[in-house]
């Protein structure tokens, strides 16, 4: 490896992870860079969510070979706490709700209590959530609000890696912008890439997002493996118009 | 000397004494049967000049039912020291809106008034053995009035605290809030650290007039052989609004308590709401029962039980609708934190003759759920850290009037239980 380019922040090796008796993830390898924003792409049932969870922690996630390892450390053995703390965040596509946790409350512990009163404020007025600060968190959230929640979340505890588990999904168009305003704000999509540090990993069945968010390369997971990778846009724009199976069978993919 | 009763007066009372003398051997309907025969009553005490005078062991003890000995942030404060009312103070600012005074004196000064309108009027003597114990050999009790029109923020504390082993206190209590006025009145059971066994009896008859609000927050703090068996009936009128809060962290022998709210008045509400642990061997049985009389009534009842040990504890709720228009919600939430203790929720909804009420109930017995705890540690939270916010969350009904001591004990409660659980 060339002395001047820096590890990467994340990099995940012949990745197998089993759900019960069932492997997922049959040896995925995906490196992501600082300041990179990445998109997985694939059908249902093809391993992406399982991707995320297994990066965040979740217990139930098995790995049986291969490594997922942050900023240099193998995230084996690490609590989610944990890896939460060492800067990997999430934003899930229906968290659950928390009765008698305000989503107030989670903003305070996303951002370790750091968050001054001017941040706070100035995160209301960018997420419009009003009201919302003193309800129970996700409890009866509409779609909009529950995205809107997470990446207020995500927002207050800045991660270096931030993980979207679908961010468009039951959200009308107001709200996508919204909610694609944040990812950018989060990952700075709008400056040039060399100053960007924070890195992203966005799941996204339409693309929606990608209006609002600049993607540098996108990934099909399929199979529980990443099929092929290429420019996000013509990637999508194959899928849309001939399936996954087509696109995981171009030539183009299979020489990468 | 004091003027003979009326007739009408005098009968009342021989009445009260026949039926309770009958019912004195009659078991209550719910929770472990007491011998009450093997207490005798308690004692006398001293009465004292200033609530700072009490011992500081005491003063310690009370204030952890938000009895506060500087009464800077209270209106007015009753303190019986087991049968001896040591200390009523009403606070200048307050003079003329507060009564407040024991029971058995305001039997003296306002006979004919107390027994037709308010005594024995809530509660019936010949319930069973403990409300005949208090109506045959009443140990005092507080009377507290508030006068019409009067909004009194400021709370009123009163404390009943027991200093002797293997008595039985039985005290009759009386609050009258008359039309409009408004009253926030905190209560502290408590037993010096040194008591072991003991009876509490307790007699509390509630009357809220047209238009006014009473709340009522009642903390317990109870020794580990103690047995309490309050007896509470509320009476609402017109647009009137009860708001009863009872909180429990000690552990307790045997509580068994189901207070009722009347709901008489066109438009008048209850609410319940109830926070209690069930630590060690206690045996809880509490629950609230609304009678939703008056056209547009209207009750709620949430409570939220953390069992531990080896507790046993039934969380029960009654709505009975009696008027077309009248709506009520019991919800009530029980987390099992240990393999041998025991939660029961039971709810208990009747329309009696009512087809337009509309009564429901949520009830629920489950642990915190793992997908809850995993979501907050996601934000950074470690495990144990989660689990105490979440239970936190889930004790931390809205009550509106709870001081922020009660706060701070409920807070460090979960803190200690929730590490326990781990």
């Amino acid at each position: 490896m060339a002395s001047e380019k820096p590890a990467p922040l994340l990099q995940i090796e012949d990745l197998h992870v089993s759900v019960g008796d069932r492997e997922i993830l049959r040896g995925v390898d995906l490196t992501i860079g600082e300041g990179e924003t990445h998109v997985l792409l694939g059908p249902n049932g093809g391993g992406k969510s399982t991707l995320l969870n297994t990066i965040v922690g979740m217990p139930g996630y098995r790995i049986t070979q291969g490594r997922v390892v942050f900023k240099g450390v193998d995230l084996a053995g690490l609590e989610i706490d944990e890896r939460a703390r060492l800067g990997i965040g999430i934003a899930f596509q229906r968290p659950p709700a928390v009765r008698g946790v305000k989503l107030r409350q989670m903003i305070d512990v996303a951002a370790n209590g750091t968050l001054d009163d001017e941040a706070m404020a100035a995160l209301d007025e960018d997420l419009s959530l009003g009201h919302m600060l003193e309800r129970d968190v996700n409890m009866g959230f509409s779609g909009g609000e529950a995205k809107r929640s997470e990446m207020a979340q995500l927002l207050a505890q800045m991660p270096d890696l931030a993980l979207f588990d679908e961010p468009e999904s039951g959200v009308d168009l107001d709200n996508i912008a919204v909610v694609g305003g944040a990812m950018n704000a989060l990952l700075k999509g709008e400056e040039r890439i060399a100053e960007r540090t924070r890195a992203g990993l966005i799941i996204t069945h339409t693309g929606h997002i990608l209006e609002y968010v600049n993607a540098d390369v996108a990934h099909v997971l399929y199979s529980g493996r990443l099929a092929c990778k290429g420019n996000p846009l013509d990637l999508i724009e194959e899928i849309s118009s001939h399936g996954y199976e087509a696109c995981v069978g171009c030539k183009l993919c299979q020489s990468l | 000397m004091p003027e003979p009763l009326s007739p009408k007066a005098q009968q009342r009372l021989d009445e009260i004494r026949v039926a309770a003398e009958a019912a004195i051997d009659k078991p209550a309907a719910l929770g472990p049967d007491v011998d009450i025969t093997r207490f005798r009553t308690v004692s006398e005490q001293q009465k004292i000049e200033s609530l700072e005078s009490l011992q500081k062991q005491v003063k310690e003890t009370v204030i952890h039912s938000g009895f506060m000995a500087d009464e800077t942030d209270r209106s007015a404060s009753y303190f019986q020291m087991d049968r001896t009312p040591i200390y009523e103070r009403v606070q200048k600012a307050f003079d003329d809106a507060i009564e407040i005074t024991s029971t058995e004196d305001a039997l003296r000064l306002w006979p004919e008034e107390m027994i037709e309108k308010y005594w024995w009027r809530a509660v019936m003597p010949d319930k069973d053995k403990y409300t005949a114990l208090v109506a045959l050999h009443q140990t005092e009790g507080y009377f507290i009035r508030v006068k019409a029109g009067r909004k009194v923020e400021k709370p009123i504390q009163a404390c009943l605290f027991v200093s002797e082993s293997n008595v039985s206190q039985n005290v009759h209590n009386i609050i009258i809030v008359e039309d409009g006025a408004e009253a926030n009145v905190i209560t502290g059971c408590n037993v010096h650290v040194d008591v072991k066994e003991g009876l509490h009896a307790g007699i509390s008859e509630f009357y809220v007039g047209k238009g006014a609000k009473l709340t009522f927050t009642m903390v317990h703090n109870w020794a580990a052989d103690f047995s309490v068996r309050p007896r509470t009936g509320v009476v609402v009128d017109d647009d009137g609004i009860y708001i009863n809060n009872y909180v429990l962290l000690t552990p307790v022998k045997s509580i068994q308590a189901f207070p009722v709210a009347k709901l008489v008045g066109a438009r008048s509400t209850a609410v319940f709401n109830s926070i209690v642990y069930g630590l060690k061997d206690s045996y809880i049985d509490l629950g609230s029962e609304s009678q939703l009389i008056g056209e547009g009534s209207r009750s709620e009842a949430v409570a939220r039980t953390v069992s531990m040990d080896q507790s046993t504890v039934y969380s029960r709720g009654r709505l009975i609708g009696r008027t077309n228009d009248c709506k009520a919600h019991l919800d009530c939430r029980g987390i099992v934190q240990s393999p041998e203790s025991t939660q029961w929720a039971i709810p208990d909804l009747a329309s009696e003759g009512a087809p337009g009420a509309e009564l429901s109930h949520e009830a629920a017995i489950s642990p915190i759920a793992a997908e809850e705890i995993y979501y907050l540690m996601t934000r950074g939270l470690p495990k144990d850290e989660a689990i105490s916010m979440i239970t936190r969350g889930f004790v931390n009904i809205d009550i509106p009037g709870l001081p922020d001591v009660l706060r701070k004990q409920i807070d460090k409660a979960i803190e200690e239980t929730s590490k326990e659980a781990m």
